[in-house]
């Protein structure tokens, strides 16, 4: 549904937001920490959070005086954006061998 | 429980050049020839994916070291145009077995030639899955839910 579409491409069209979304998936980090680890600086480290904050893949919450980003995983979009890519993926990989099969099969 | 409304349902499509019979062929008693090995419920590594070619069959993987997880169950089984299976994968990575909160995939085929055919996916009700105990409670840092998306955001990242 093209009214779907486009927030999922722009969820996950970006390299380095995927590798932001990778490693909250693995363990709650700090805007700074996760600039630590990417090779970008930290506005652009908010920037694709804001994103990813907005799609509901991500939340934040304080712990002292740190404020901690980690994915929403009882998220309802964290949940649809995982499937949909999950078919996504599937049917691209089923057509390839519906066509690459012999006939007989 | 949670609105009907509350997930949209995920719709994909794809046409393959192959008449229709042998698209849902492939698409069934084949799934396992093309189904993405990255995506799987059990710990151990995935060795085969099956869907029992029947209404009320099983359909399930069997990891490297012969532990089986179930998905979900066939509900409809029409050939060549039309599979019903629920998916029943909460967000703990478990198999839920009460129906209440399965969710379901309809795959539909139509042909478009005598060697093309159009192949629609619905999958919907995901509410359903929400409304599972385990997804309310079932979260940890570094539980099936959290580590499967690091997973998939991996194959993401190597796939485009």
């Amino acid at each position: 549904m093209a009214a779907y579409g486009e927030p999922r491409l722009s969820l996950f069209g970006d390299p380095s937001r995927r590798a932001i979304f990778e490693l909250l998936a693995r363990h709650p980090w700090s805007v700074g920490e996760l600039a630590k680890q990417l090779p970008i600086t930290r506005p652009a480290v908010s920037q694709h959070l804001r994103v990813l904050k907005d799609g509901g893949l991500v939340f934040s919450r304080s712990q002292g005086t740190r404020r901690l980003y980690q994915i929403d995983p009882a998220g309802v979009a964290a949940l649809r954006a995982y499937l949909d890519r999950v078919w996504d993926q599937a049917l691209g990989a089923y057509q390839r061998a519906a066509e690459a099969a012999p006939d007989d099969l | 429980m949670g609105d009907a409304t509350t997930i949209p349902a995920i719709n994909g499509a794809t046409t393959v050049r192959a008449p229709i019979e042998k698209a849902f062929r492939i698409f069934t008693t084949s799934f396992d020839t093309w189904w993405p090995r990255e995506f799987h419920i059990g710990q151990a590594e995935m060795a085969e994916a099956i869907l029992e070619p029947r209404e009320g069959g099983r359909w399930y993987e069997r990891g490297v070291d012969g532990s089986e997880c179930d998905w979900g169950r066939v509900l409809a089984w029409e050939p060549p145009l039309r599979l019903l299976v629920t998916w029943q994968i909460n967000g703990s990575w478990q198999y839920d077995p009460d129906p209440k909160h399965a969710s379901e995939i309809e795959v539909r085929f139509t042909a478009e030639g005598p060697e093309q055919t159009r192949v629609e996916l619905e999958h919907r009700h995901l509410d359903r899955l929400v409304d599972g105990q385990a997804l309310r409670d079932g979260i940890g840092e570094g539980g099936g839910w959290s580590s499967n998306l690091a997973l998939f955001a991996r194959a993401v990242a190597t796939e485009e």
